[in-house]
């Protein structure tokens, strides 16, 4: 009992103080998880909304392969990204194993499906809503793709905070293609995960608890978000 | 080359109902009135014209290329201000950034919303929306305007002010073809009503003449019904 009091102690010091090392993780994962979740966004709302308004052969194919991906599990992700990029994958040439590249690639390999998936939903809704009003006015499909983006910008930042929320906590990617090397590609979870299975507490549970802060964040920033825009837009 | 349009034996089907059959029509200039009883038609064949459905069999034909735009009966604006709301069409055409703003401040004054503006387009009341998807379709100028129940959720200040409205538009020489529930406004707008009933047109007649001496016993009989 004594030793968790004292280990809790000594994280909400390292906290208190910014200590070095602690600062340098936060901020790997934060940077590692926020490129992958705008790389992410780049690529996954164009994707959510062609597959929403477009028709072309094999969309519902493509349908059922995102939402499947959706559930991913990390450690296979984390698997299939390290095929790809050790030395003998047919990325292998580029070194960018156990690199924080690696790590945004595999996390964007995880998070973009999520947010294509979102994104169909929320643009199919849209869809159904503005269809003939935009065919009516001259658009597109292509442009009605764009536009309906747009008119549910709000509902897209939400997909964005869940697809980060999903990227900062999982572990079993990044953990693969990153390779927990100390001060280079160590994020919170891989040292939470090293750090309790050596008996180490206090950087883990300091850790712990500004993990838990920045997704209860996301989450509070999604919900107000989302009741701002619907009392501003309607 | 008198008409604008004309459809040739039409038909649509749902599935295995048939919602349109054998119709025959020339519309020319000026205003005509579509009326009937619920799920007689009229908006699908409103849609059927405008292109935003295709005839299961006939032809919908436009001897001349004309432009053309729709008003729903529930107007539905996107997420951004009334002004960017109107000028989305006209972006849509490629017309300059200038002479869009230009054009939507001039259909909102034509409407009498100037006022609204900056206004975000989805918290205006149901009136006031109507108004500015007029305003959005009058800013593009058609030759052909389709009107689906433009009036039916609408106070009877807020109606006669959309009728003024889509009196001005057709004052200007544009094609006016209105769904309608209501007879009075029929009477009021339109120069031929156009009556339709379980997917058939029963009717193409002069408004006096339909009003006072109805060619079909279908239509005497909805007139009789609806004028109590
Ligand atoms: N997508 C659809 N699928 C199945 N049935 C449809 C569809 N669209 C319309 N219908 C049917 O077609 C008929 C005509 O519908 P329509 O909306 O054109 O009628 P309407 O004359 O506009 O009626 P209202 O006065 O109630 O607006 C109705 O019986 C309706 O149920
Ligand atoms: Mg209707």
């Amino acid at each position: 009992m004594s030793e968790i009091a004292q280990s809790l102690t000594l994280a909400s010091e390292l906290i208190a103080t910014g200590d070095n090392r602690l600062a340098a993780i936060v901020g790997l994962s934060l940077q590692v998880s926020l490129s992958a979740t705008l790389l992410s966004c780049a690529l996954g709302i164009p994707l959510g909304a062609l597959l929403a308004v477009g028709r072309f052969p094999g969309r519902h194919a493509l349908i059922i392969l995102f939402n499947g991906l959706m559930g991913l599990p990390p450690v296979v992700v984390g698997l299939l990204v390290y095929l790809l990029l050790s030395r003998a994958g047919p990325l292998g040439e580029l070194g960018l194993l156990f690199t924080p590249t690696a790590m945004v690639i595999a996390q964007t390999v995880l998070v973009m499906p999520i947010i294509a998936a979102l994104t169909l939903q929320v643009i199919e809704d849209e869809w159904h809503e503005y269809r003939e009003q935009l065919r009516s006015l001259g658009a597109s499909r292509l442009r009605a793709g764009r536009t309906l983006i747009w008119n549910a910008r709000f509902s897209l930042t939400t997909a964005g905070l869940a697809g980060f929320g999903r990227a900062i906590a999982e572990v079993g990617a990044v953990m693969i293609v990153g390779g927990n090397i100390d001060g280079v590609t160590r994020v919170m979870t891989t040292t939470i995960a090293l750090e309790t299975s050596k008996g180490d507490l206090p950087l883990a549970l300091a850790l712990g608890a500004i993990l838990i802060t920045v997704v209860l964040l996301v989450n509070a920033v999604a919900f107000f978000l989302r009741q701002w825009a619907e009392k501003r837009w309607g | 080359m008198s008409h604008w349009i004309e459809l040739r034996s039409l038909r649509r089907t749902e599935g295995t109902v048939c919602i349109l059959s054998d119709i025959e029509l020339k519309l020319g200039a000026g205003k005509t009135a579509l009326i009937g009883p619920n799920g007689a038609g009229k908006s699908t064949l409103l849609r059927l014209m405008h292109g935003l459905l295709r005839p299961d069999a006939g032809s919908v034909i436009w001897p001349r290329p004309l432009t053309q735009a729709m008003v729903f009966q529930r107007p539905i604006l996107l997420r951004t201000t009334v002004l960017a709301n109107i000028e989305y069409g006209l972006k849509l055409r490629g017309v300059s950034a200038r002479e869009r703003r230009k054009r939507a401040l001039s259909a909102l004054e034509r409407v009498g919303l100037s006022h609204l503006v900056q206004r975000q387009g989805r918290r205006l009341s149901g009136g006031e929306q109507q108004r500015i998807a007029l305003a959005r379709v009058w800013a593009l100028e058609p030759q052909v305007l389709f009107l689906d129940e433009p009036t039916a959720s609408l106070d009877p200040l807020s109606r006669h002010e959309v009728e003024r409205i889509i009196g001005e538009i057709a004052a200007s020489g544009t094609k006016i073809v209105m769904a309608t529930h209501n007879l009075g406004q029929a009477r009021r707008i339109a120069e031929e009503v156009l009556y339709l009933e379980a997917g058939r047109l029963l009717e193409q007649t002069p408004v006096s003449e339909f009003f006072h001496q109805p060619r079909t016993a279908a239509a005497r009989a909805f007139l009789a019904e609806e004028t109590g």
